[in-house]
Protein backbone atom coordinates (compact mmCIF):
# COMPACT_ATOMS: atom_id res chain seq x y z
CA UNK A 1 0.00 0.00 0.00
CA UNK A 2 1.25 3.48 -0.65
CA UNK A 3 0.47 6.70 1.16
CA UNK A 4 -2.12 7.80 -1.39
CA UNK A 5 -4.06 4.55 -1.08
CA UNK A 6 -3.87 4.73 2.69
CA UNK A 7 -5.33 8.23 2.67
CA UNK A 8 -8.00 7.54 0.07
CA UNK A 9 -9.08 4.42 1.99
CA UNK A 10 -9.49 6.60 5.08
CA UNK A 11 -6.64 5.33 7.29
CA UNK A 12 -6.83 7.67 10.27
CA UNK A 13 -3.17 7.53 11.30
CA UNK A 14 -1.90 8.30 7.80
CA UNK A 15 -4.37 11.14 7.35
CA UNK A 16 -3.42 12.61 10.72
CA UNK A 17 0.26 12.43 9.88
CA UNK A 18 0.06 13.90 6.41
CA UNK A 19 -1.88 16.83 7.87
CA UNK A 20 1.03 17.37 10.24
CA UNK A 21 3.53 17.22 7.36
CA UNK A 22 1.50 19.84 5.50
CA UNK A 23 1.34 22.08 8.56
CA UNK A 24 5.08 21.72 9.13
CA UNK A 25 5.76 22.48 5.45
CA UNK A 26 7.64 19.26 4.83
CA UNK A 27 8.55 19.31 1.09
CA UNK A 28 7.40 15.71 0.46
CA UNK A 29 3.87 16.68 1.52
CA UNK A 30 3.56 18.66 -1.73
CA UNK A 31 4.04 15.48 -3.76
CA UNK A 32 1.33 13.74 -1.77
CA UNK A 33 -1.02 16.68 -2.35
CA UNK A 34 -0.26 16.50 -6.06
CA UNK A 35 -1.21 12.85 -6.23
CA UNK A 36 -4.28 13.32 -4.04
CA UNK A 37 -5.67 16.12 -6.16
CA UNK A 38 -7.49 13.87 -8.68
CA UNK A 39 -9.36 12.36 -5.72
CA UNK A 40 -10.70 15.73 -4.53
CA UNK A 41 -13.84 17.63 -5.44
CA UNK A 42 -16.50 15.45 -3.87
CA UNK A 43 -16.84 16.96 -0.40
CA UNK A 44 -19.10 19.84 0.56
CA UNK A 45 -17.27 22.46 2.61
CA UNK A 46 -19.11 24.45 5.27
CA UNK A 47 -17.37 27.33 7.07
CA UNK A 48 -18.26 28.71 10.52
CA UNK A 49 -16.91 32.12 11.47
CA UNK A 50 -17.65 34.83 14.04
CA UNK A 51 -16.27 36.58 17.10
CA UNK A 52 -14.65 34.64 19.97
CA UNK A 53 -17.17 33.06 22.31
CA UNK A 54 -20.27 33.22 20.11
CA UNK A 55 -20.54 29.43 20.09
CA UNK A 56 -18.89 28.32 16.87
CA UNK A 57 -17.51 25.09 18.30
CA UNK A 58 -20.81 24.19 19.94
CA UNK A 59 -22.61 24.76 16.62
CA UNK A 60 -20.03 22.68 14.75
CA UNK A 61 -20.65 19.91 17.28
CA UNK A 62 -24.43 20.11 16.75
CA UNK A 63 -24.36 20.32 12.96
CA UNK A 64 -21.94 17.39 12.89
CA UNK A 65 -24.57 15.44 14.82
CA UNK A 66 -27.17 16.43 12.23
CA UNK A 67 -24.97 15.29 9.32
CA UNK A 68 -24.19 12.02 11.10
CA UNK A 69 -27.93 11.43 11.50
CA UNK A 70 -28.19 11.89 7.74
CA UNK A 71 -25.41 9.26 7.46
CA UNK A 72 -22.82 11.63 6.07
CA UNK A 73 -19.21 11.37 7.18
CA UNK A 74 -17.70 14.55 8.56
CA UNK A 75 -14.22 16.07 8.70
CA UNK A 76 -13.66 19.01 11.03
CA UNK A 77 -10.80 21.51 10.91
CA UNK A 78 -10.92 23.87 13.88
CA UNK A 79 -8.49 26.78 13.99
CA UNK A 80 -7.28 28.48 17.18
CA UNK A 81 -4.74 31.30 17.49
CA UNK A 82 -0.98 30.91 17.84
CA UNK A 83 0.79 33.14 20.35
CA UNK A 84 2.70 35.84 18.47
CA UNK A 85 5.31 35.81 21.23
CA UNK A 86 6.08 32.15 21.89
CA UNK A 87 4.67 30.37 18.84
CA UNK A 88 2.69 28.13 21.16
CA UNK A 89 -1.05 27.58 21.13
CA UNK A 90 -3.88 26.16 23.19
CA UNK A 91 -6.21 24.25 20.91
CA UNK A 92 -9.48 23.88 22.78
CA UNK A 93 -12.22 23.61 20.17
CA UNK A 94 -12.49 19.84 20.64
CA UNK A 95 -13.84 20.26 24.17
CA UNK A 96 -17.26 21.01 22.69
CA UNK A 97 -17.14 18.04 20.33
CA UNK A 98 -16.47 15.17 22.75
CA UNK A 99 -19.46 13.06 21.81
CA UNK A 100 -17.96 12.55 18.34
CA UNK A 101 -14.54 11.38 19.56
CA UNK A 102 -15.31 7.70 19.17
CA UNK A 103 -17.35 7.94 15.99
CA UNK A 104 -15.25 6.57 13.10
CA UNK A 105 -17.37 8.70 10.75
CA UNK A 106 -15.96 11.90 12.25
CA UNK A 107 -12.37 13.14 12.01
CA UNK A 108 -11.46 16.22 14.04
CA UNK A 109 -8.24 18.15 13.73
CA UNK A 110 -7.27 21.25 15.71
CA UNK A 111 -5.03 23.74 13.93
CA UNK A 112 -3.08 26.75 15.08
CA UNK A 113 -2.86 29.86 12.89
CA UNK A 114 0.97 29.83 13.08
CA UNK A 115 1.19 33.51 12.27
CA UNK A 116 -1.20 33.42 9.33
CA UNK A 117 -3.81 36.16 9.16
CA UNK A 118 -7.23 35.85 7.65
CA UNK A 119 -8.93 33.55 10.17
CA UNK A 120 -7.43 30.27 8.95
CA UNK A 121 -4.00 28.65 8.97
CA UNK A 122 -1.88 28.74 5.83
CA UNK A 123 -2.37 24.98 5.57
CA UNK A 124 -6.16 24.91 5.83
CA UNK A 125 -7.01 24.64 2.12
CA UNK A 126 -4.52 21.81 1.59
CA UNK A 127 -5.95 20.02 4.62
CA UNK A 128 -9.47 20.37 3.22
CA UNK A 129 -8.18 18.65 0.08
CA UNK A 130 -6.76 15.75 2.11
CA UNK A 131 -10.03 15.17 4.01
CA UNK A 132 -11.91 15.49 0.72
CA UNK A 133 -9.70 12.84 -0.90
CA UNK A 134 -10.12 10.69 2.22
CA UNK A 135 -13.82 10.52 1.40
CA UNK A 136 -15.41 12.80 3.97
CA UNK A 137 -18.83 13.87 2.67
CA UNK A 138 -18.91 17.13 4.57
CA UNK A 139 -15.93 19.16 5.75
CA UNK A 140 -16.54 21.77 8.41
CA UNK A 141 -14.00 24.54 8.85
CA UNK A 142 -14.17 26.60 12.03
CA UNK A 143 -12.15 29.82 11.89
CA UNK A 144 -10.42 31.47 14.82
CA UNK A 145 -12.58 33.98 16.63
CA UNK A 146 -12.53 36.82 14.14
CA UNK A 147 -12.95 40.56 14.29
CA UNK A 148 -13.82 42.44 11.17
CA UNK A 149 -11.62 41.59 8.28
CA UNK A 150 -10.67 37.92 8.52
CA UNK A 151 -12.75 36.81 5.58
CA UNK A 152 -10.53 34.15 4.03
CA UNK A 153 -13.08 31.45 4.84
CA UNK A 154 -15.24 32.49 1.84
CA UNK A 155 -12.54 31.15 -0.44
CA UNK A 156 -12.43 27.78 1.30
CA UNK A 157 -16.08 27.10 2.03
CA UNK A 158 -19.01 26.51 -0.30
CA UNK A 159 -21.38 27.77 2.37
CA UNK A 160 -20.15 30.37 4.85
CA UNK A 161 -22.01 30.77 8.14
CA UNK A 162 -21.50 33.87 10.22
CA UNK A 163 -22.34 33.33 13.89
CA UNK A 164 -23.33 36.18 16.15
CA UNK A 165 -25.18 36.55 19.47
CA UNK A 166 -27.81 38.95 20.84
CA UNK A 167 -26.56 42.17 22.29
CA UNK A 168 -23.91 42.83 19.72
CA UNK A 169 -26.28 45.22 17.97
CA UNK A 170 -24.00 48.21 17.99
CA UNK A 171 -21.15 46.07 16.81
CA UNK A 172 -23.22 44.86 13.91
CA UNK A 173 -23.65 48.42 12.76
CA UNK A 174 -19.97 49.12 13.23
CA UNK A 175 -18.66 46.10 11.39
CA UNK A 176 -20.86 46.20 8.32
CA UNK A 177 -18.00 46.13 5.87
CA UNK A 178 -15.92 42.98 5.81
CA UNK A 179 -17.05 40.14 7.99
CA UNK A 180 -20.77 40.92 7.90
CA UNK A 181 -20.73 40.78 4.12
CA UNK A 182 -19.58 37.21 3.79
CA UNK A 183 -22.36 35.16 5.35
CA UNK A 184 -24.56 32.99 3.17
CA UNK A 185 -26.31 32.11 6.41
CA UNK A 186 -26.41 34.18 9.60
CA UNK A 187 -26.84 32.38 12.91
CA UNK A 188 -28.01 34.21 15.99
CA UNK A 189 -26.79 31.79 18.65
CA UNK A 190 -27.69 31.96 22.36
CA UNK A 191 -31.11 33.05 21.08
CA UNK A 192 -32.68 32.39 24.49
CA UNK A 193 -31.01 35.57 25.66
CA UNK A 194 -32.73 38.91 25.69
CA UNK A 195 -32.54 40.90 22.46
CA UNK A 196 -32.48 37.99 20.03
CA UNK A 197 -35.38 39.32 17.96
CA UNK A 198 -33.72 42.72 17.80
CA UNK A 199 -30.51 41.17 16.48
CA UNK A 200 -32.50 39.26 13.87
CA UNK A 201 -34.21 42.47 12.76
CA UNK A 202 -30.88 44.25 12.46
CA UNK A 203 -29.53 41.41 10.37
CA UNK A 204 -32.61 41.61 8.14
CA UNK A 205 -31.87 45.29 7.54
CA UNK A 206 -28.29 44.46 6.77
CA UNK A 207 -29.27 41.78 4.28
CA UNK A 208 -31.63 44.17 2.54
CA UNK A 209 -28.74 46.52 1.89
CA UNK A 210 -26.37 43.69 0.99
CA UNK A 211 -24.11 44.79 -1.85
CA UNK A 212 -23.91 41.28 -3.27
CA UNK A 213 -27.56 41.42 -4.26
CA UNK A 214 -26.96 44.59 -6.18
CA UNK A 215 -24.22 42.74 -8.02
CA UNK A 216 -26.69 40.27 -9.49
CA UNK A 217 -26.45 37.57 -6.83
CA UNK A 218 -29.90 36.26 -6.09
CA UNK A 219 -29.25 34.21 -2.94
CA UNK A 220 -31.05 35.76 -0.02
CA UNK A 221 -28.94 35.11 3.08
CA UNK A 222 -30.87 33.09 5.64
CA UNK A 223 -31.12 34.00 9.30
CA UNK A 224 -31.38 31.18 11.84
CA UNK A 225 -31.84 31.45 15.60
CA UNK A 226 -30.15 28.71 17.63
CA UNK A 227 -29.32 27.72 21.18
CA UNK A 228 -26.41 25.43 20.36
CA UNK A 229 -25.78 23.93 23.80
CA UNK A 230 -29.44 22.91 24.04
CA UNK A 231 -29.58 21.71 20.44
CA UNK A 232 -32.29 24.20 19.51
CA UNK A 233 -32.59 25.51 15.95
CA UNK A 234 -30.14 22.97 14.57
CA UNK A 235 -32.66 21.47 12.15
CA UNK A 236 -33.34 24.95 10.79
CA UNK A 237 -29.62 25.52 10.35
CA UNK A 238 -29.22 22.16 8.63
CA UNK A 239 -32.05 23.01 6.25
CA UNK A 240 -30.57 26.44 5.52
CA UNK A 241 -27.21 24.88 4.60
CA UNK A 242 -28.89 22.29 2.38
CA UNK A 243 -30.97 25.03 0.75
CA UNK A 244 -27.82 26.99 -0.06
CA UNK A 245 -26.15 23.86 -1.38
CA UNK A 246 -29.15 23.18 -3.64
CA UNK A 247 -29.02 26.79 -4.80
CA UNK A 248 -25.35 26.48 -5.77
CA UNK A 249 -25.79 23.12 -7.43
CA UNK A 250 -28.91 24.03 -9.39
CA UNK A 251 -28.26 22.81 -12.90
CA UNK A 252 -27.48 25.32 -15.63
CA UNK A 253 -27.11 28.16 -13.14
CA UNK A 254 -23.32 28.06 -13.55
CA UNK A 255 -22.90 29.02 -9.90
CA UNK A 256 -21.11 25.86 -8.85
CA UNK A 257 -18.64 26.20 -11.70
CA UNK A 258 -18.03 29.82 -10.73
CA UNK A 259 -17.23 28.84 -7.14
CA UNK A 260 -14.85 26.11 -8.29
CA UNK A 261 -13.09 28.55 -10.59
CA UNK A 262 -12.77 31.13 -7.83
CA UNK A 263 -11.31 28.58 -5.40
CA UNK A 264 -8.95 27.17 -8.02
CA UNK A 265 -7.72 30.65 -8.89
CA UNK A 266 -7.06 31.55 -5.27
CA UNK A 267 -5.32 28.27 -4.56
CA UNK A 268 -3.19 28.66 -7.68
CA UNK A 269 -2.16 32.17 -6.60
CA UNK A 270 -1.37 30.94 -3.10
CA UNK A 271 0.82 28.07 -4.27
CA UNK A 272 2.53 30.26 -6.87
CA UNK A 273 3.33 32.95 -4.30
CA UNK A 274 4.57 30.40 -1.80
CA UNK A 275 6.74 28.44 -4.23
CA UNK A 276 8.12 31.51 -5.98
CA UNK A 277 9.07 33.02 -2.64
CA UNK A 278 10.76 29.83 -1.44
CA UNK A 279 12.61 29.34 -4.72
CA UNK A 280 13.91 32.87 -4.87
CA UNK A 281 14.93 32.82 -1.22
CA UNK A 282 16.75 29.52 -1.69
CA UNK A 283 18.67 30.93 -4.69
CA UNK A 284 19.53 34.12 -2.86
CA UNK A 285 20.87 32.13 0.05
CA UNK A 286 22.52 29.66 -2.33
CA UNK A 287 24.48 32.49 -3.93
CA UNK A 288 25.76 33.38 -0.50
CA UNK A 289 23.96 36.71 -0.38
CA UNK A 290 23.34 37.24 3.27
CA UNK A 291 19.90 38.34 4.39
CA UNK A 292 21.48 39.74 7.53
CA UNK A 293 23.71 41.93 5.37
CA UNK A 294 20.66 43.20 3.46
CA UNK A 295 18.94 43.99 6.72
CA UNK A 296 22.04 45.83 7.93
CA UNK A 297 22.14 47.93 4.75
CA UNK A 298 18.51 48.90 5.17
CA UNK A 299 18.90 49.82 8.83
CA UNK A 300 22.08 51.81 8.12
CA UNK A 301 20.30 53.55 5.25
CA UNK A 302 22.86 52.36 2.72
CA UNK A 303 19.99 50.88 0.75
CA UNK A 304 16.25 50.28 1.03
CA UNK A 305 13.94 47.26 0.72
CA UNK A 306 12.65 48.37 -2.68
CA UNK A 307 16.06 48.61 -4.32
CA UNK A 308 17.23 45.31 -2.85
CA UNK A 309 14.15 43.38 -3.95
CA UNK A 310 14.32 45.00 -7.39
CA UNK A 311 17.90 43.74 -7.76
CA UNK A 312 17.01 40.22 -6.60
CA UNK A 313 14.11 39.96 -9.04
CA UNK A 314 16.20 41.40 -11.88
CA UNK A 315 18.91 38.80 -11.27
CA UNK A 316 16.41 35.92 -11.25
CA UNK A 317 14.39 36.79 -14.29
CA UNK A 318 16.85 38.22 -16.80
CA UNK B 1 14.58 25.83 4.04
CA UNK B 2 13.00 23.25 6.29
CA UNK B 3 11.65 24.67 9.52
CA UNK B 4 11.88 22.89 12.85
CA UNK B 5 8.79 20.83 13.50
CA UNK B 6 6.50 22.03 16.18
CA UNK B 7 5.85 19.81 19.16
CA UNK B 8 2.20 18.85 19.63
CA UNK B 9 0.99 17.71 23.03
CA UNK B 10 -2.37 16.46 24.28
CA UNK B 11 -3.28 17.39 27.86
CA UNK B 12 -6.21 15.34 29.12
CA UNK B 13 -7.87 14.31 32.33
CA UNK B 14 -9.09 10.73 32.41
CA UNK B 15 -11.89 9.65 34.68
CA UNK B 16 -14.36 11.30 36.96
CA UNK B 17 -12.41 13.91 38.86
CA UNK B 18 -13.24 17.44 37.82
CA UNK B 19 -10.31 19.41 39.14
CA UNK B 20 -8.40 20.62 36.12
CA UNK B 21 -6.62 23.62 37.60
CA UNK B 22 -3.28 21.82 37.49
CA UNK B 23 -3.84 20.53 33.97
CA UNK B 24 -4.73 24.01 32.78
CA UNK B 25 -1.63 25.54 34.32
CA UNK B 26 0.57 22.91 32.70
CA UNK B 27 -1.23 23.40 29.37
CA UNK B 28 -0.61 27.12 29.62
CA UNK B 29 3.06 26.57 30.47
CA UNK B 30 3.40 24.29 27.43
CA UNK B 31 1.86 27.01 25.29
CA UNK B 32 4.37 29.51 26.61
CA UNK B 33 7.15 27.04 25.85
CA UNK B 34 6.09 27.21 22.19
CA UNK B 35 4.23 23.89 21.95
CA UNK B 36 0.84 23.35 20.35
CA UNK B 37 -1.38 22.01 23.12
CA UNK B 38 -4.59 20.17 22.41
CA UNK B 39 -6.70 20.51 25.53
CA UNK B 40 -9.78 18.32 25.93
CA UNK B 41 -10.80 18.99 29.52
CA UNK B 42 -12.16 16.63 32.15
CA UNK B 43 -14.00 13.31 32.18
CA UNK B 44 -12.20 11.69 29.27
CA UNK B 45 -12.23 7.93 28.76
CA UNK B 46 -8.96 6.29 27.71
CA UNK B 47 -10.67 5.51 24.38
CA UNK B 48 -11.43 9.21 23.79
CA UNK B 49 -7.91 10.21 24.77
CA UNK B 50 -6.23 7.79 22.39
CA UNK B 51 -8.60 8.61 19.53
CA UNK B 52 -7.84 12.31 20.02
CA UNK B 53 -4.09 11.73 20.24
CA UNK B 54 -4.11 9.87 16.93
CA UNK B 55 -6.35 12.31 15.05
CA UNK B 56 -4.33 15.26 16.33
CA UNK B 57 -1.03 13.48 15.66
CA UNK B 58 0.51 14.53 18.97
CA UNK B 59 4.02 13.59 20.10
CA UNK B 60 3.08 13.22 23.75
CA UNK B 61 0.05 12.69 25.95
CA UNK B 62 0.07 14.35 29.38
CA UNK B 63 -2.45 12.68 31.69
CA UNK B 64 -3.49 14.61 34.75
CA UNK B 65 -5.11 12.62 37.52
CA UNK B 66 -5.90 13.21 41.15
CA UNK B 67 -8.53 10.55 41.78
CA UNK B 68 -6.41 7.45 42.23
CA UNK B 69 -7.81 5.83 39.07
CA UNK B 70 -4.39 5.84 37.41
CA UNK B 71 -4.01 2.11 38.06
CA UNK B 72 -6.80 1.57 35.55
CA UNK B 73 -6.58 4.48 33.13
CA UNK B 74 -2.80 4.68 32.57
CA UNK B 75 -2.34 1.04 31.49
CA UNK B 76 -5.52 1.26 29.43
CA UNK B 77 -4.22 4.28 27.48
CA UNK B 78 -0.94 2.43 26.81
CA UNK B 79 -2.82 -0.69 25.67
CA UNK B 80 -5.03 1.29 23.31
CA UNK B 81 -2.02 3.06 21.82
CA UNK B 82 -0.47 -0.34 21.18
CA UNK B 83 -3.72 -1.63 19.63
CA UNK B 84 -3.66 1.31 17.24
CA UNK B 85 0.00 0.89 16.37
CA UNK B 86 0.77 4.21 18.02
CA UNK B 87 3.26 3.28 20.72
CA UNK B 88 5.53 6.03 19.40
CA UNK B 89 3.31 8.55 21.20
CA UNK B 90 4.88 9.05 24.66
CA UNK B 91 2.70 9.14 27.76
CA UNK B 92 3.52 11.04 30.95
CA UNK B 93 1.48 11.54 34.09
CA UNK B 94 0.97 14.38 36.51
CA UNK B 95 -0.99 14.59 39.73
CA UNK B 96 -1.21 12.63 42.95
CA UNK B 97 0.11 9.07 43.11
CA UNK B 98 0.96 6.76 46.00
CA UNK B 99 4.76 6.53 46.12
CA UNK B 100 4.78 2.80 45.51
CA UNK B 101 2.79 3.18 42.28
CA UNK B 102 5.33 5.41 40.54
CA UNK B 103 7.88 2.68 39.68
CA UNK B 104 5.05 0.38 38.56
CA UNK B 105 3.72 3.02 36.17
CA UNK B 106 7.17 3.61 34.73
CA UNK B 107 7.65 -0.12 34.35
CA UNK B 108 4.56 -0.49 32.15
CA UNK B 109 5.77 2.33 29.89
CA UNK B 110 4.75 5.71 31.35
CA UNK B 111 7.75 7.84 30.46
CA UNK B 112 7.71 10.12 33.50
CA UNK B 113 5.57 11.00 36.50
CA UNK B 114 5.35 14.57 37.78
CA UNK B 115 4.16 14.79 41.35
CA UNK B 116 2.91 17.76 43.38
CA UNK B 117 5.75 20.24 43.73
CA UNK B 118 7.16 19.55 40.25
CA UNK B 119 8.25 22.88 38.84
CA UNK B 120 6.86 24.01 35.50
CA UNK B 121 10.37 24.75 34.27
CA UNK B 122 11.51 21.22 35.10
CA UNK B 123 8.53 19.71 33.29
CA UNK B 124 9.25 21.77 30.18
CA UNK B 125 12.96 21.00 30.31
CA UNK B 126 12.12 17.32 30.57
CA UNK B 127 9.82 17.55 27.53
CA UNK B 128 12.41 19.47 25.51
CA UNK B 129 15.10 16.89 26.15
CA UNK B 130 12.99 13.72 25.97
CA UNK B 131 10.24 14.28 23.40
CA UNK B 132 11.19 14.78 19.77
CA UNK B 133 8.70 15.81 17.11
CA UNK B 134 8.14 12.74 15.02
CA UNK B 135 9.44 12.18 11.50
CA UNK B 136 7.34 12.33 8.34
CA UNK B 137 4.46 10.11 7.30
CA UNK B 138 5.16 6.37 7.46
CA UNK B 139 3.91 3.50 5.39
CA UNK B 140 1.90 0.62 6.77
CA UNK B 141 3.84 -2.61 6.83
Amino acid sequence: MDIIEQIVSGDVRTIARILRDIDDEIPSAKNVLQELYPHTGKAYVVGFTGSPGVGKSALVDQITGAYRKAEKTVGILAVDPTSPFTGGAILGDRIRMQRHFLDPGVFIRSLATRGHFGGLSKSTNDMVNVLDAAGKDVIIVETVGVGQDEVEIVNSAHTTILVTVPGMGDDIQAIKAGIMEIGNIFVVNKADREGSRKTVRELMNLIELDARRHNGEDWEPQIVETVAIKGRGIEDLYEAIEKHRAYLLATHSGKWRKILEKRARIQLMGVLKDQAFRTILERVEGRGDSLDEMVRKIVDKESDPYTIVHRIIDKEFK
Amino acid sequence: MEKARKLRILVAKPGLDGHDRGARIVARAFRDAGFEVVYTGCHQTPEQIVSTAIQEDVDMIGLSILSGAHTYSFPRVLDLLKDNNAQDISVVGGGIFPLEDVPKLKEIGIKEIFEPGARLKDIIDWVNSNIMPRRGVVLKK
